[in-house]
């Protein structure tokens, strides 16, 4: 059994392959804007090869993502909570919530041991963009995203900066900049204020432990840090998280095909 | 090598042509804004040249280097320069300013350099904020609002665009411009929420369309902004002429459906770039310190 899923988002697409249930490729690749078809299929190409297999091998190809039905080869689609709690409880059996922290959306999702959802939470408007906030906060201190993240872990002292508004938090790291602050305590700050709205988000919920952590902004390690100061240590967190609404995708078309 | 869409590119320092160096009064404005810093360097009322540079964390450093290009330009030493008044957020950090002075003030009188004396109405579209001035034949300040909370950030947000759509921020303009019919604007109450609406709108419908909503939100802010200022200051109507400064008036996208909204046009900028008049203005300001204090 061989099955395929491909997660289109606003910032990257990811795909991929499960086969007889574990993977055996997958890759992510910029989703390319209004390009993000052609951007899905040329990354469908590159992990087929990975796996050497080609497309008659696959018994089932699942879209999710904010641009799942751009993936003209798929054979169905889930929404992304789906996904994600089918990759949650793979990943970590004893997961019973999953916070999936992307370029534009924060997903809280609660669910059972056979992957029933009985609580969501979705952050649109003023939750939105989290991922892409951050991006354009390490511009705003001339850095990378990687780089902001090890800058933090220097800070001397804590600042507070806005946590509910984008905007807001933006206009205080300006006047930050601007008072000749240290630059790895507006980073710490940064980060302090994304980890404050999505332990914001999180408390919409009504969740239950333990808590898988997925989505590309997962990846960010001065993030995580400082969500465990607000939420404690206990977050179990893929070695790829960004993948994780492709393996969720993939392990539904496994459990539709048989 | 990743295309970077949100990176706008710097000007450097451009050299308006005119030689300054025999000038008997060269001053020159620094605007140490939220995303660009910029410098202006005038000689005997002549723009001699300026530079557009991105600001980082480094406040003082940006300040610095706006300066050093727009000198360069200008073939000139800051020595030359006898007096030099600081704008923006950033103004204190310009060390090798005199003075500092209020972005209000300043943009007033460089958009009435820069535009023509005929302004009176100026609209700054900024990296973080928007402000809507009212100025006399003077280029003196009437009254003035800005846009700071919720309409905070729409340069910011629209790098943020550009990065989301991968469209060179520089283009999204004249793609914005490539419609038939105009579509329903975005959310125009917050430039995040926009961003997200524009993601949505990516589903059913093509690069041009989204890019037309979302200019389109953008200038009916502004455009509601400008009416405000109208009501509050006069008879209700925005007076002409009407100047649009800052690096989004380079967007032909939001300047067009501005002045569409408005039913007449902005004046274009005869010296300079947009982005500049801030910078401009503050030179303009420290020509007048210059002479003023002269004639004590």
């Amino acid at each position: 059994m061989i099955t395929a899923g491909v997660d289109v988002g606003a910032k990257t697409v990811k795909a991929v392959i499960l086969k007889d249930n574990k993977i055996v490729a997958s890759n992510i690749a910029p989703s390319d804007g209004f390009e993000r078809k052609k951007a899905a299929e040329q990354l469908w190409d590159k992990v087929l090869e990975q796996a050497k297999l080609s497309p008659s091998d696959i018994n089932s190809v699942i879209a999710t993502g904010t641009g799942k039905f751009d993936v003209s080869f798929a054979n169905n689609n889930v929404v992304e909570p789906v996904a994600d709690v089918q990759a949650a409880l793979w990943l970590f059996p004893s997961a019973r919530t999953v916070i999936d922290i992307g370029a534009e959306q924060i997903r809280v999702v609660k669910f059972d041991q056979t992957g029933k959802v009985s609580n969501y939470t979705l952050n649109q408007q003023c939750g939105a963009g989290l991922g892409a906030f951050a991006e354009s906060m390490a511009r705003a201190l001339g850095v990378t995203l990687d780089e902001m993240s090890r800058l933090a872990r220097r800070s001397q002292k804590e600042i507070s900066i806005n946590a509910e508004c984008g905007n807001y938090a933006s206009l205080d790291v300006v006047t930050l900049i601007h008072n000749n602050t240290a630059k790895a305590d507006i980073a710490r700050a940064i980060l302090d204020a994304i980890a404050t709205k999505i332990n914001a988000t999180v408390n919409l919920t009504n969740i239950e432990k333990p808590i898988a952590l997925i989505g590309g902004v997962a990846r960010n390690a001065g993030i995580v840090k400082a969500l465990k100061r607000r939420m404690g240590d206990n977050f179990l967190i893929p070695k790829d998280p960004e993948l994780a609404g492709a393996l969720g995708a993939a392990l539904i078309g496994a459990s539709e095909t048989s | 090598m990743t295309v970077e869409y949100w990176r706008w590119p710097e000007a450097g320092g451009v050299s308006t042509g005119v030689d300054g160096s025999k000038a008997a009064i060269i001053t020159a404005g620094v605007d140490i804004g939220a995303i660009s810093s910029k410098a202006a360097i005038i000689c005997d009322g002549e723009l001699v040249a300026y530079s557009i540079m991105r600001t980082d964390a480094d406040s003082k450093a940006s300040a610095q280097k706006a300066m050093d290009e727009a000198l360069r330009a200008a073939g000139l030493q800051i020595g030359d320069i006898r007096y030099i008044v600081s704008t923006g957020y950033g103004r204190a950090n310009a060390s090798f300013a005199s003075k500092t002075a209020t972005e209000i003030a300043c943009h007033a009188r460089g958009a009435q350099y820069m535009y023509g004396p005929t302004v009176r109405t100026v609209l700054d579209m900024g990296g973080q904020d928007t402000k809507a001035i009212k100025c006399d034949q003077y280029g003196k300040v009437v009254a003035f609002i800005m846009n700071d909370k919720c309409a905070s950030g729409t340069g910011r947000g629209i790098e943020t665009f550009a990065d989301m759509v991968c469209v060179p921020i520089q283009d999204i303009g004249a793609i914005s411009l490539e419609v038939d019919e105009e579509p329903e604007p975005v959310s125009s109450t917050c430039i995040t929420y926009a961003n997200s609406m524009a993601l949505q709108l990516m589903r059913r419908a093509p690069k041009n369309k989204v890019l037309a909503a979302y200019c389109f939100s953008i200038a009916w802010r502004d455009y509601i902004l400008l009416q405000r200022l109208a009501h509050q200051s006069g008879d209700g109507s925005v007076e002409k002429d009407l100047a649009i400064t800052g690096g989004l008036a380079k967007n032909t996208g939001i300047v067009s459906r501005i002045e569409r909204e408005l039913g007449f046009k902005a004046l274009p900028a005869e010296k300079g770039d947009p982005q500049i008049a801030g910078a401009v203005g503050a030179a303009i300001l420290a020509a007048e310190m210059v002479t003023s204090a002269k004639s004590q």
